[in-house]
């Protein structure tokens, strides 16, 4: 029965998918249902922007529902949560009023929280995630109702229209709190503290939605308040943008270097890369208004093209997750390892999706970020030195994130899958159903084609970037095929050159080391332990052990607290009986951010409460009093 | 920093020239053609402590330092069995190094050679009567060279490891 | 064309024959610093006909990433070879990639180092692992804000590109900010390539090993191919230190006089830095490994002074 649910979604994904692919290629059109909505009606319209989220919401919708077939089979995930979920998403990018678009946003926030909330062990996770996606939505509610206010419509083609006629002051605040209602959704610092604990708690193939799609349509209503509803901006825009995106990146991969629950690693990636899409968001939005649109284009796609390659690796990595929760039943990366040998498929897969993420090349993770840095680098036709610096600061950010997203990928992918394992779970681990299997499969080719073929994505993402930037030149030029050229001869790349020169090194290589005669066959052996007797898990390293080396850089930043409890023999303190070490990181966001927040919240409420004293009399008097009032200003 | 380059220019090389073919007396083993072939310009030396009282190490740490200097023949000491060719192995094989022992000549990847230090090397030397002492290496794990003496000099050791390689004129 | 790729087989076989040349100088030099007579400076070529000769034992916990890494260093090496300018300043595949392709591929094979060293299941490779990329990722931001100094002059990224603007006009190439940039390219560079006072390549201290602990557990072939792989890394960060900083003496043309040239200025340039490297070796002690995020920190300090001193001073 949930195979056939989760089958019409696949079906009903891959129509989406191909509404999108036609939608992105140039097909535009309109939909108008009055009477079904209120205020305006149910009004769809389909565009560039549109069509490129919808397909990557359909196209990574359709292996992760394949996958659901195998992964829910009990059923015990919401299925028809998910498929509104699915619906709300697909109906999103192509709102072209406020009443839709709202509409359709908060059922697919609703959807997700059921999602959430069916586990019974993510009350707190569900809790926190309500409270955060409406008071994103509270924003949004009041962005688009002042903006409607102020033009009179609901209709995003009229916002268009109106926009140089609107007060300034209504922009910039319409904008702020547009961008913090979608900023809240994407899940940018410090507005992540929901990501976190709601993308673990959900069951994998719904993570993987979250992650990959969901919070993609935060950036989706980001560029469309930035650059379309509103006009072009000031450069103050781009570079609160940019600052946060920064921030994002390198504060989400420092928190996923010292996490060891393999989900909420993921969920601190994705943090990390909605940033490094936001840098490259915050990019254009600086370079356009100071009279470099064509920058502005190069850093839109590269933008773009991030977030369809983050749906793409994020939903295998999830996915690559369920499946080893569902052989082990633990998301403890500390009681994992060796399930390389058991479960081949899916370590392969994970493996794909590390890379990917790492940004290493040829795959496409290194595409889009090698954009995003082509488009920092070329921050000096902007000649104001604050600007730059701001940039130079970006780049090094990026760069950091980089290097910290592969070493995290190295402790995720080598305690989990190598070595030796550190449980019964894990040694009795065992590979997942076909369908799994064929869902990870398909995500990985998507992630190495993205990467090797990314001659062929680009120019479709650059149409979409000449469309919001309105005509201007995208600086990229596909040479033969096979190169991509930024900004004449600024830098080129050619991933498929590379793969296919790695591919002919490593048969050199092999070939040329049987020629040289060293044909031996390797003989099996121990581990080198220094002539010990024994091996067991308990010598390997530890995920802990691992990051420690992060833990102590960046210290100032984790704060961590550090507790030795030592129970001494009684006779004399040199003879430990046990010991108990705890190391546990602390969140500043948490801290003294949120903890203040809410004390005052409490504060405020308790004090509140006085006015409901329960006396029938004194609610009487409040009625007359507000009559009154009504009264007095009417 | 400049202080300690001025006085390496200063002091200039002080390697002695190797132990010439009558210097010590001979040892009389020479390994196989194919071995000499194969490492005699570059060996790989792993040293192991099985037991020992420490005499040998000191003489072989001798051996890398500027007096007598290994590296220029080729040879090198290296920290894991994995990448040795050569175990010299030390002191008298004690019970509790027997099986760490055996465990380290597993772990090196053939073709290999053992070369066995010392008078304890060779047959447990004057620990050879003790209860904690299984005897010489040869007792655990094959030998191929003994270079005797307690401890054997750093030029001893040196002859002994050249005279073996076919590197001693 | 065609003179394109025998330029790029004649590049592949100068960086791969030429890299063992380069540690065995380095080696030669600092033995001489101490005051002895030193190995051959073609040791390391016969180490690794040695270790090809060599039965490989691999241990029983490790999974198909170990046998491969290897040759995925090497190929990465290989590839890396044909993207710098090493001869010519326009390299076989100059075009498929920039300073940043080149430091994405010295991170891949960074990467499946680590994995190799956490496959074996031991403590060493795991210590090894963790500190490893630890240095890469830190070592990460200096590289990029320097490469970015220099292309902000010279307006591309393009590896070649830059030494021929850069030797073209020789204000570009010798000014302060130029000379900031070095320093942190230098500092990157032991760093990445794991010599003194970042990490001891010849110690035998365990614990105090950040790239050999990765190492611990190859032998045979896989060995050989990975020292082989070090050695082409440290070639080709001289060379990088050496074209970008100096690039006199690069030609531009991949005809066999031009090649013949390049060989030999590059020789020179790299015969120079080998006697530089040698003398902070024997210098220097290896820092604390907990001091050398500090290092780190200080040579982008030094990166991001280059960068600003370009901003500020037209």
């Amino acid at each position: 029965m949930s195979g056939a649910v989760y089958g019409f979604a696949a079906l009903a994904s891959l129509a989406a998918g191909a509404l999108g692919v036609h939608g992105l290629l140039g097909g535009t059109w309109t939909l108008a249902v009055p009477w079904l909505l209120p205020l305006g009606g149910l009004e769809l319209a389909m565009d560039r922007l549109a069509g490129l989220f919808i397909a990557i919401v359909a196209l990574t919708a359709l292996p992760v529902s394949w996958y659901a077939i195998a992964y829910d089979r009990d059923a015990r995930g919401g299925r028809g949560a998910y498929l509104a979920f699915l619906g709300a998403m697909i109906v999103v990018p192509l709102a072209a009023n406020a009443m839709t678009f709202l509409v359709a946003w908060e059922l697919m926030s609703l959807a997700s929280w059921l999602l959430v909330a069916h586990q019974r062990e993510a009350a707190r996770a569900a809790w926190v995630y309500a409270v955060m996606t409406h008071a994103g939505f509270a924003c949004l509610l009041i962005g688009m109702l002042w903006l409607t206010a102020a033009t009179g419509t609901m209709a995003f083609a009229d916002w268009r229209a109106a926009v140089p006629g609107l007060d300034p002051t209504t922009r910039h605040v319409v904008w702020a709190l547009l961008a913090l209602g979608f900023a809240g959704k994407a899940g940018v610092i410090p507005l992540h503290v929901w990501l976190p604990l709601a993308h673990p708690a959900a069951p994998s193939h719904v993570s993987a939605l979250m992650s990959g799609v969901m919070v993609k349509l935060g950036v989706y209503g980001l560029v469309r308040v930035s650059l379309d509803w509103l006009g072009v901006g000031p450069p103050w825009w781009g570079v609160v943008i940019l600052v946060v995106g920064t921030c994002s990146a390198v504060i989400g991969v420092l928190y996923a270097l010292v996490d060891h629950d393999l989900k909420r690693l993921l969920a601190f990636h994705t943090i990390e890369n909605v940033g490094i899409i936001l840098i490259g968001l915050g990019a254009a939005l600086v370079f356009q208004p100071v009279g470099a649109p064509e920058l502005a284009a190069l850093a839109l796609v590269a933008a773009l093209y991030h977030t369809v390659n983050h749906a793409a690796f994020k939903a295998l990595l999830f996915l690559g997750a369920g499946s080893v929760l569902h052989a082990t039943g633990t998301r403890n990366m500390e009681e994992m390892g060796g399930l390389a040998r058991r479960m081949p498929w899916t370590a392969a897969c994970f493996l794909v999706g590390s890379i990917a993420i790492a940004g290493l090349p040829p795959l496409n993770g290194f595409v889009s970020e090698w954009l995003t840095f082509q488009a920092l680098l070329q921050n000096l036709s902007v000649a104001r030195p604050a600007l730059n610096l701001a940039f130079a600061l970006a780049l090094a950010g990026l760069a950091l994130t980089a290097g910290l997203a592969a070493a995290c990928f190295v402790k995720a992918f080598g305690i989990s899958f190598l070595g030796l394992p550190r449980s019964e779970e894990a040694r009795h681990a065992h590979e997942a159903p076909a369908a799994m299997r064929a869902a990870m499969v398909a995500l990985a080719a998507a992630c190495v084609g993205l990467g090797v073929g990314a001659t062929l994505v680009i120019p479709a993402l650059a149409a979409v970037a000449a469309d919001l930037t309105r005509g201007a030149a995208v600086p990229i030029a596909v040479f033969g095929g096979v190169t991509v050229r930024v900004s004449d001869d600024f830098a080129s790349v050619s991933t498929l050159t590379v793969a296919g020169a790695l591919a002919a090194a490593l048969l050199l290589l092999a070939v040329g080391v049987r020629l040289v005669g060293s044909t031996a066959r390797a003989r099996v052996g121990d581990t080198w332990g220094c002539g010990r007797i024994l091996q067991t898990a308990r010598m390997e390293y530890t995920a802990t052990a691992f990051s420690s080396p992060f833990k102590r850089v960046f210290d100032f930043f984790y704060r961590p607290r550090r507790r030795l409890d030592l129970d001494v023999h009684p006779e004399s303190r040199f003879f430990v009986r046990s010991l108990a070490y705890e190391s546990a990181t602390r969140s500043i966001f948490d801290d003294w951010l949120y903890a203040p927040l809410m004390a005052g919240l409490r504060h405020t409420t308790a004090t509140a409460r006085a006015l409901q004293s329960g006396s029938a009399n004194l609610y009487l008097a409040y009625i007359l009093a507000a009559l009154l009032l009504m009264l007095v200003l009417g | 920093m400049f202080r300690q380059l001025r006085a390496a220019l200063r002091t200039g090389i002080v390697t002695e020239p190797p132990p010439a073919a009558d210097d010590v007396e001979g040892l009389g083993v020479r390994l196989g053609a194919e071995i000499r072939r194969r490492f005699g310009r570059s060996l790989a030396i792993r040293q192991v402590d099985a037991g020992s009282c420490n005499g040998c190490e000191l003489e072989i740490g001798g051996l890398t330092g500027p007096h007598y200097d290994l590296e220029r023949f080729g040879l090198h000491v290296v920290a894991s069995p994995r990448h040795a060719d050569c175990l010299l192995v030390t002191g008298p094989v004690t019970r509790n190094m027997a099986e760490a022992l055996r465990r380290t000549w597993e772990a090196t990847p053939d073709p290999k050679i053992v070369i066995a230090v010392g008078d304890c090397g060779r047959d447990g030397g004057i620990f050879a009567s003790s209860y904690a002492v299984v005897g010489g290496v040869a007792d655990v794990i094959p030998v191929d060279v003994v270079i005797p003496g307690c401890p054997p000099s750093p030029r001893a050791l040196l002859a002994g490891i050249l005279d073996a390689l076919g590197r001693r004129r | 064309m065609i003179e394109i790729v025998i330029g790029g087989l004649v590049q592949i076989l100068a960086v791969a024959l030429g890299a063992p040349l380069v540690v065995g100088l380095t080696r030669l030099l600092k033995a001489r610093l101490v005051g002895r007579r030193g190995p051959s400076p073609g040791q390391p070529y016969r180490d690794l006909v040695k270790l090809l000769g060599k039965t490989p034992v691999v241990s029983s916990t490790t999974s198909w990433i170990f046998t491969f890494t290897p040759y995925l260093l090497a190929a990465t090496m290989l590839v890396a070879a044909l993207v710098v300018p090493v001869l010519t300043s326009r390299p076989a595949l100059g075009f498929a990639g920039n300073a940043i392709l080149l430091m994405a591929l010295f991170l891949l094979g960074t990467f499946f180092l680590a994995l190799a060293g956490l496959d074996a299941g031991s403590a060493f490779g795991g210590m090894g692992a963790s500190r490893e990329v630890a240095v890469a990722a830190l070592a990460e931001p200096t590289v990029i804000v320097a490469i970015f100094a220099l292309a902000l002059r010279a307006d591309t990224i393009d590896l070649g590109a830059l030494v021929e603007r850069l030797g073209r006009a020789p204000s570009l190439a010798l000014n302060p900010a130029h000379l900031l940039a070095l320093a942190a390219f230098f500092i990157v560079m032991l760093a990445e390539t794991g010599r003194l006072p970042v990490d001891n390549p010849a110690t035998h201290l365990e614990l105090t090993m950040i790239h050999e602990a990765m190492v611990l557990e190859y032998s045979g072939r896989y060995l050989a191919l990975v020292e082989w792989a070090s050695a082409m890394k440290l070639l080709l960060f001289m060379t990088l230190l050496a074209n970008l900083f100096v690039p006199w003496g690069v030609p531009a043309s991949a005809a066999p006089a031009a090649l013949a040239l390049g060989a030999a200025v590059l020789a020179l340039k790299l015969a120079v830095l080998c006697v530089a490297l040698a003398l902070l070796e024997t210098a220097v002690a290896k820092l604390r490994l907990f001091r050398v995020p500090e290092l780190l920190a200080g040579s982008f300090a030094l990166a991001l002074l280059s960068v600003m001193a370009v901003f500020l001073v037209p």
